[in-house]
C-alpha cells in the first residue's frame, strides 16, 4: 500500500508551480485586467481607469479625435484615426489576413499530408528514405527558410521565371496583397506538412491490417478504402492536427516576419498584419491595452474554435 | 478467345455457344479435370487479374510519381538556399536564371562572417538554450515525477489545470511577461536580459505530459521493490526512474535545444543591444541595404549557417527527434 505524501509531492512541483504562477497564470489574469483599463501606461503603470473601448478600438468600432477623446461608431477609427492609426490596420489588414491563413492553409495542408502520409503507407520501397525528407520542414527554422522562400518569390526570382513574369513582384515593394498572402500561404502549408504527415503516419501505423485484408476481399477500390476505412479510422489524429493547427494558424506571426520581413509589402503599409503581429507592436508603440484586447478576443477565439471541433468530433470521430 | 474479346457485347445466344465451345475445347485438352470459366461481361478471371495487376502498377507508379513531386517541392528551398548563397548579386537577379552558379563564389560566406556576428550569436544561442534546456529538465523530472508516481490531493485536478493551460495562446502571456521582467529589472544588462530569456522557459506542460506518460509505464514493482531496499523516493527517481526514461529526456532536450535555436518573439522583445541577440534575431536583421534591399548571396550564406546545425542534429538524433514529435499524435 503506498502511503500518501501530500507535501512531500508538493516539494517536487513547487519549481513547477512558482514558475507558473508567475509566467502563466499571473499574466493570464493580468492581461485579462489591461485589456479593461484606459490609456493604460505600462511604464508607470498608470490608468484613467475601466472602458471597454480597448475592444472597440481593436474591433474598429471606436476613433480618436485630435484630443484624444474616444468616439464610437463603426469605422470611426479609420475615419478620425489621428496618432493612432496603425489601431486601423487591425479590421482593416490583420484579421481579414488571420482568417485567411486560417481557412486556406489548414484545409489544404491538411489533405495534402493526408495523401502523402497515405501514399507513403502503401509503398514498398524507399518508405523510410522519403518519411525522412518530408520531415526536414520541421527542423527548420521559420525565419530562416522564410527568408529562403523570400528568395524564391523575389520579383527576379526562380518562381517568376518559370512563370515567365519576371519583374512582377509577389512580396517585394509594390506587391499587392493578394500575390503576398498567396506566397505566405505556399510558404505556411509548406512547413505545415511535416508534422502533420508524422502524426497520420504514427495514426496509420496503428491500424489494424484487417480492415484492409477485408477490403481486398471486397475488391474495393482505392479511393473507397481511403474514404470508408483510412479516414474514419484515422479521425482522432485529424481532429488533433486540425485543433492543433487551427490554434497555430490563428497565431501565425513568424513566417510573415521571415518571408515579408515586416508588417507590409511597401515601407510604411501594414497590410501583411495578422492579428499576433498587431499585438507585438503594441508593445513597442506602448500601447499594451489594445494588445490585451486584442489577445483576449484571440484566445476567445481560440476557445470557441476548440470547443467547436471537439463538439462536431463527437459525431464524427470514430474511437 | 481472342475473337470474342473484340465483340463489344456478345448475345447470350453466342455467349452460351462460346461457353459451349470452350467447355468442350477445355474438355478436349484437360480430360481428366473440370474447368470453371467464370465470365463478367468479355472479362474472365485471367484478364480481370492481368487488369488488376496492370492498375495496381499505375496506381503504384502514380503514388511515386506524386510522392517524389511532392518531395522535391520539399527539398528545393534548401537545395535553392545553396546555391544562390554560392552566386554573385548579378547572377542572383539575372534575367536568365541559373539551376547552378556560373563561378561558385565562397566570397558571400567570408562577407557573413566579417559582419555578421556569428560566433556572438551562436554563443548566445548555446548559453540560453543549453541553461533553459537543463532547468526545463529539472522541473519536468520533479513534476512528471510527483505525477506519475506520488499519491497527493488534489493530483488529477491540477494535471487537468496544467494541461489546459496548453490551449492558452502564448500571446496572452507575452504582454505581461514583458512588464514583469521590466519590473524586475531584467531589462537593459546583460544577465539581467539572458535570465530573461532563460527563467521563463523553465516550464513547458508538454513535456511534462511525455514525461509523466513515460513515467507511468515503468512496472510498480520496481518502485516498491526499491522501498523496500530502503531506498528513498529521491534517489528511486534519478537511479531509476531516469535512466530508464532516458530516450524521452533526450528528445526532450534535443526539441528543446532547437526551440532555442528557433526562438525569435520573445529575445526579439527583450534582447535590445545587438551583442546579446540570439542567432535567428541576428539572422532577420542582417544584411538588408539602407534602401531595403536584400543582399540575398550573403542573406543565403548566413541562412545557411543558421539551417545546417539543425540539419546536423536531425540526422544524429532523427530517431529521437521523430519519437519526441509523433508521441503528441498517438493519444489524439
Amino acid at each position: 500500500m503506498i502511503k500518501k505524501n501530500n507535501w512531500k509531492a508538493w516539494i517536487y512541483l513547487s519549481p513547477v508551480i512558482i514558475l507558473m504562477a508567475v509566467f502563466i497564470f499571473y499574466p493570464l489574469f493580468s492581461t485579462i485586467g489591461i485589456a479593461f483599463l484606459k490609456d493604460y501606461n505600462y511604464l508607470t503603470q498608470t490608468s484613467k481607469g475601466f472602458t471597454w473601448e480597448n475592444f472597440g478600438m481593436v474591433l474598429g468600432l471606436v476613433g480618436k479625435d485630435a484630443e484624444g477623446n474616444s468616439i464610437w461608431g463603426f469605422g470611426q477609427s479609420i475615419v478620425n484615426g489621428v496618432g493612432v492609426s496603425y489601431n486601423t490596420y487591425v479590421i482593416r489588414y490583420a484579421i481579414p489576413n488571420t482568417l485567411i491563413i486560417v481557412f486556406v492553409t489548414v484545409p489544404i495542408s491538411t489533405v495534402i499530408a493526408l495523401l502523402i502520409s497515405v501514399g507513403l503507407n502503401s509503398i514498398p520501397w524507399l518508405k523510410k528514405s522519403l518519411q525522412v525528407i518530408f520531415f526536414v520542414p520541421y527542423v527548420t527554422n521559420a525565419i530562416a527558410v522564410g527568408m529562403v522562400f523570400a528568395v524564391l518569390f523575389d520579383y527576379q526570382g526562380i518562381i517568376n521565371f518559370v512563370l515567365n513574369d519576371m519583374g512582377h513582384p509577389w512580396i517585394d515593394q509594390g506587391a499587392s496583397q493578394t500575390r503576398a498572402m498567396f506566397a505566405l500561404c505556399v510558404y505556411i502549408i509548406w512547413q505545415a506538412l511535416p508534422f502533420k504527415i508524422l502524426i497520420f503516419l504514427s495514426g496509420l501505423a496503428g491500424i489494424d491490417k484487417q480492415y484492409y485484408d477485408a477490403a481486398k476481399i471486397d475488391a474495393a477500390s482505392r479511393w473507397n478504402t481511403l474514404t470508408k476505412i483510412t479516414v474514419p479510422l484515422l479521425s482522432p489524429q485529424i481532429l488533433y492536427v486540425l485543433i492543433t493547427s487551427f490554434i497555430g494558424a490563428f497565431k501565425e506571426y513568424t513566417s510573415v516576419v521571415g518571408l515579408i520581413g515586416g508588417p507590409g509589402t511597401s515601407p510604411g503599409s501594414k497590410n501583411m498584419y495578422t492579428v499576433v503581429y498587431y499585438i507585438y507592436d503594441t508593445i513597442g508603440n506602448n500601447q499594451v491595452q489594445y494588445g490585451a484586447a486584442a489577445a483576449v478576443l484571440l484566445f476567445i477565439v481560440i476557445l470557441l474554435f476548440t470547443a467547436a471541433q471537439f463538439w462536431i468530433s463527437k459525431k464524427r470521430v470514430y474511437y | 478467345m481472342a475473337d470474342t474479346e473484340k465483340n463489344i457485347k456478345p448475345s447470350r445466344q453466342e455467349l452460351r455457344y462460346e461457353a459451349h465451345r470452350q467447355s468442350q475445347e477445355y474438355d478436349k485438352i484437360n480430360t481428366h479435370g473440370m474447368v470453371l470459366v467464370l465470365r463478367e461481361g468479355t472479362q474472365n478471371v485471367e484478364t480481370m487479374k492481368k487488369a488488376q495487376k496492370t492498375g495496381r502498377f499505375v496506381s503504384l507508379f502514380l503514388i511515386y510519381l506524386f510522392l517524389g513531386f511532392m518531395a522535391l517541392i520539399i527539398l528545393f528551398p534548401f537545395y535553392w538556399m545553396i546555391i544562390t548563397s554560392l552566386k554573385s548579386s548579378t547572377e542572383i537577379r539575372a534575367n536568365q536564371q541559373t539551376l547552378w552558379p556560373n563561378a561558385v563564389l565562397w566570397g558571400n560566406y567570408i562577407t557573413v562572417f566579417r559582419y555578421f556576428d556569428f560566433v556572438t550569436y551562436l554563443r548566445n544561442t548555446l548559453i540560453v538554450g543549453i541553461i533553459s534546456t537543463i532547468g526545463t529538465l529539472i522541473t519536468t523530472i520533479l513534476a512528471a515525477f510527483a505525477f506519475a508516481r506520488l499519491e497527493f490531493k488534489g493530483r488529477n485536478a491540477f494535471f487537468v489545470l496544467l494541461l489546459s493551460t496548453m490551449m492558452i495562446p502564448g500571446e496572452m502571456m507575452v504582454i505581461t511577461n514583458y512588464i514583469t521582467v521590466a519590473s524586475f529589472g531584467w531589462l537593459g544588462n546583460a544577465v539581467g536580459v539572458f535570465t530573461a530569456m532563460i527563467v521563463p522557459f523553465w516550464i513547458s506542460v508538454f513535456y511534462i505530459y511525455l514525461l509523466r506518460q513515460n513515467f507511468k509505464q515503468i512496472p510498480n514493482e520496481l518502485y516498491l521493490a526499491a522501498k523496500v531496499d530502503g531506498k528513498s523516493d529521491w534517489s528511486y527517481l534519478w537511479k531509476v526512474m531516469v535512466p530508464l526514461s532516458e530516450p524521452t529526456i533526450i528528445s526532450i532536450f534535443i526539441l528543446k535545444l532547437m526551440g532555442a535555436w528557433n526562438s525569435y518573439i520573445w529575445p526579439n522583445l527583450v534582447a535590445d543591444k545587438p551583442e546579446w541577440r540570439l542567432i535567428t534575431n541576428g539572422l532577420r536583421s542582417s544584411f538588408t541595404l539602407s534602401n531595403g534591399d536584400p543582399q540575398y548571396g550573403q542573406q543565403m550564406a548566413a541562412t545557411v549557417l543558421v539551417t545546417v546545425p539543425l540539419l546536423l542534429l536531425f540526422i544524429f538524433f532523427r530517431k529521437y527527434i521523430m519519437k519526441g514529435v509523433g508521441r503528441a499524435g498517438i493519444k489524439g
